[in-house]
């Protein structure tokens, strides 16, 4: 689980362009939207596609993005138990 | 309706070198776009992170207008009147790879949202808060013509103040950026003779 | 004025196919997108060997327009379109994919001596042409401009509104209460518009095109670069925005576009003056939709008539709008057109019968 996790801010940071953000200065609990990275609509539709394309994980309702893009932890979570590749 | 418009000032990024009204402000050999536009973003020590989630058109077009409107106050009237060749070409061409191959096909919303080309001004719009009046013409050579009578247009029928103008052309490793702003008070006089040698030279 | 649309090759056959409520929006394979709603054109014809489908749909819009016409310096060109040619990048031809290249192909085809000017601008680009147009002969530029707009339906785009979730998987549903995305849709649209009041349908009376400058795909929760658009344009034409008969919206069928423009529409108090979306027929026609929904809109003007917003069945915005849901005979004298998309861009113009 914790290489999971090393691996996802990995590639969310390399998604998403976070240029001045190192996998160091991302808690696995911090709020990826709002307050905490600061993250947009267009970066969540990223993370959809993210899911798809590293975990083979298709969400058909973007709503159901909320709860699992809510941090480190909660998408790791959601892959583990869905990642089909 | 007959008071003359002026040029107040112009900015330049061209062959890794970043001009205000002619004077240079930034230069680098870095022969590659993509590492040139970083280094120029982080001498000018602007605080904005979504810099780095622009295309590379976006990136050029923005910084032009950075170092040129950063002294300016009243920004919301100031319209918007962008040309370049290549449209959004460039990013086109990026987006296409990724649905080119059926088994491998993951479309990314962030790439595909700058496959327009008025996106740069967009992305300009936002960070200086110009609520105003944009549009976005595509020509094989900057249109001199429509350009200057578009922006007096736009300043005679009190729709804009003041008219940011120019040329922002991106395709893969060929850049140019010329952008002027056009006001009732400056130096050169704005004529088209005055802005085809601004932004052709 | 003339169109190209799903629903006919010309005008006439489009606005008796509108005025049976027929839709063009039907299921298509394209590529990779197996059986999806979209309003394709069936069974485009060959005009020349050596046209584009979409320099095809763009020459038969323009070629009844301007085959009447000499053409001479003060005579402009405006293409308007979003994506082109744009098939050409999956062959890696990139230079072919130029909209310049796509502008000068056609200006040198119906005979233009004067350099084709080209807009990109999003969804609003068919809208903005028409103000761009009336703006340069107002300087002087022309006499006259003929205006042409067109967008296919490609995978290129499907595939980008794919995964925006913008799309929706049933015929849309313009300010709906289900609606959940677009239809998309391909059409070529011509106008002309001159200097001389001679043989004029409408004057354009006032316009604007204001930006949100908010975000650059979602539009801006208040409104606000609509409402300063349409504002504009009010102002300009000198009247009140009670003056108004009838709005043809953009009326996308996504969540937050019908919404930001119920707010907008709702902030100039607008909400009474009946307004629909052609989106139902069409599907959204990107760079053609601004150009196609106005000429629609002239020729309701002309024959005083509305047409229902195909796909609208419950009230779905937090602002009342008065959306037409059956045919209607009304005398109509000012009208609306406006247009929103993606980079925060907005678009609005307001159209006078001429005698009315």
């Amino acid at each position: 689980m914790e290489e999971l996790k090393e691996e996802l801010k990995g590639k969310i940071i390399e998604v998403l362009n976070l240029e001045d953000i190192s996998v160091a200065d991302i808690d696995d609990s911090d709020a990826l939207f709002g307050d905490g990275l600061g993250l947009d609509s267009i970066d969540a539709l990223e993370l959809i596609v993210l899911l798809d394309k590293e975990y083979g994980i298709k969400l058909s309702d973007p709503k159901q993005g909320k709860s699992i893009f809510e941090s480190v932890n909660t998408m790791a979570d959601y892959i583990a138990k869905n990642r089909t590749k | 309706m007959d008071r003359p418009l002026y040029i107040s000032h112009y900015s330049k990024i061209e062959n890794g070198r970043i001009s205000v009204d002619g004077n240079a402000i930034f230069h680098t050999d870095e022969a590659q776009f993509f590492a040139f536009i970083k280094q120029a973003f982080k001498n000018q020590q602007i605080d904005y992170s979504k810099f780095y989630k622009m295309d590379n058109l976006s990136k050029l077009a923005f910084l032009a207008a950075e170092v040129l409107l950063n002294e300016e106050e009243d920004k919301e009237d100031i319209a918007l009147v962008l040309s370049n060749k290549s449209a959004s070409l460039d990013t086109d061409v990026k987006y296409q790879g990724s649905i080119q191959d059926a088994a491998n096909f993951f479309p990314s919303p962030a790439v595909f949202v700058y496959t327009l080309a008025n996106i740069c001004g967009g992305e300009i719009g936002i960070r200086h808060g110009m609520k105003s009046e944009h549009v976005f013409f595509v020509s094989d050579e900057f249109d001199a013509v429509t350009i200057f009578n578009y922006a007096t247009y736009l300043i005679k029928s009190l729709k804009a103040k003041k008219v940011l103008c120019g040329w922002v052309e991106l395709f893969e490793e060929n850049y140019k950026a010329v952008l002027y702003l056009v006001e009732e008070r400056g130096t050169a006089l704005h004529t088209t003779d005055t802005i085809n040698k601004l932004v052709k030279n | 004025m003339n169109c190209v649309t799903p629903l006919g090759l010309d005008l006439h056959s489009n606005w008796i196919a509108l005025l049976e409520e027929n839709t063009g929006i039907d299921m298509h394979t394209i590529g990779y997108f197996e059986n999806i709603y979209t309003a394709k054109i069936k069974n485009l014809p060959t005009v020349r060997s050596d046209l584009t489908y979409l320099e095809t749909m763009l020459y038969l819009a323009l070629e009844p327009l301007v085959k009447l016409k000499n053409l001479d310096t003060k005579t402009g060109f405006i293409l308007s379109t979003t994506k082109g040619n744009i098939d050409f990048l999956s062959e890696g031809k990139s230079e072919e994919a130029q909209l310049n290249k796509l502008a000068v192909k056609l200006a040198h085809l119906f005979g233009f001596i004067t350099q084709p000017i080209v807009i990109s601008h999003a969804c609003v680009s068919g809208l903005l042409a028409v103000s761009v147009a009336k703006r340069l002969i107002q300087m002087g530029q022309f006499d006259e401009v003929f205006v042409l707009a067109g967008d296919k339906v490609s995978e290129f785009v499907l595939s980008g509104f794919g995964a925006f979730q913008a799309m929706s998987a049933n015929p849309c549903k313009p300010f709906d209460l289900n609606r959940d995305g677009v239809t998309l849709g391909e059409a070529a649209g011509a106008i002309l518009v001159t200097k001389s009041d001679e043989n004029a349908l409408v004057e354009i009376v006032g316009e604007g095109a204001i930006n949100d400058a908010n975000h650059i795909s979602g539009p801006s929760r208040t409104g606000e670069g609509l409402y300063q658009s349409i504002s504009s344009a009010l102002k300009e034409a000198g009247i009140a925005a009670s003056a108004i008969d009838f709005i043809s919206a953009h009326g996308t069928a996504t969540p937050y576009n019908d919404e930001m423009e119920a707010i907008a529409f709702s902030r100039l108090g607008m909400h009474k003056i009946p307004i629909n979306s052609l989106k139902g027929y069409y599907g959204h026609t990107l760079g053609a939709s601004g150009l196609l929904e106005l000429i629609i809109s002239i020729q309701s003007l002309q024959n005083n008539k509305l047409l229902p917003t195909k796909g609208f069945n419950l009230k779905g915005t937090s602002k009342d709008v008065n959306i037409v849901t059956q045919a209607m005979d009304i005398p109509l004298t000012y009208i609306l057109k406006t247009a929103s998309g993606f980079g925060g861009s907005n678009c609005a113009a307001i159209l006078k019968k001429m005698n009315g």
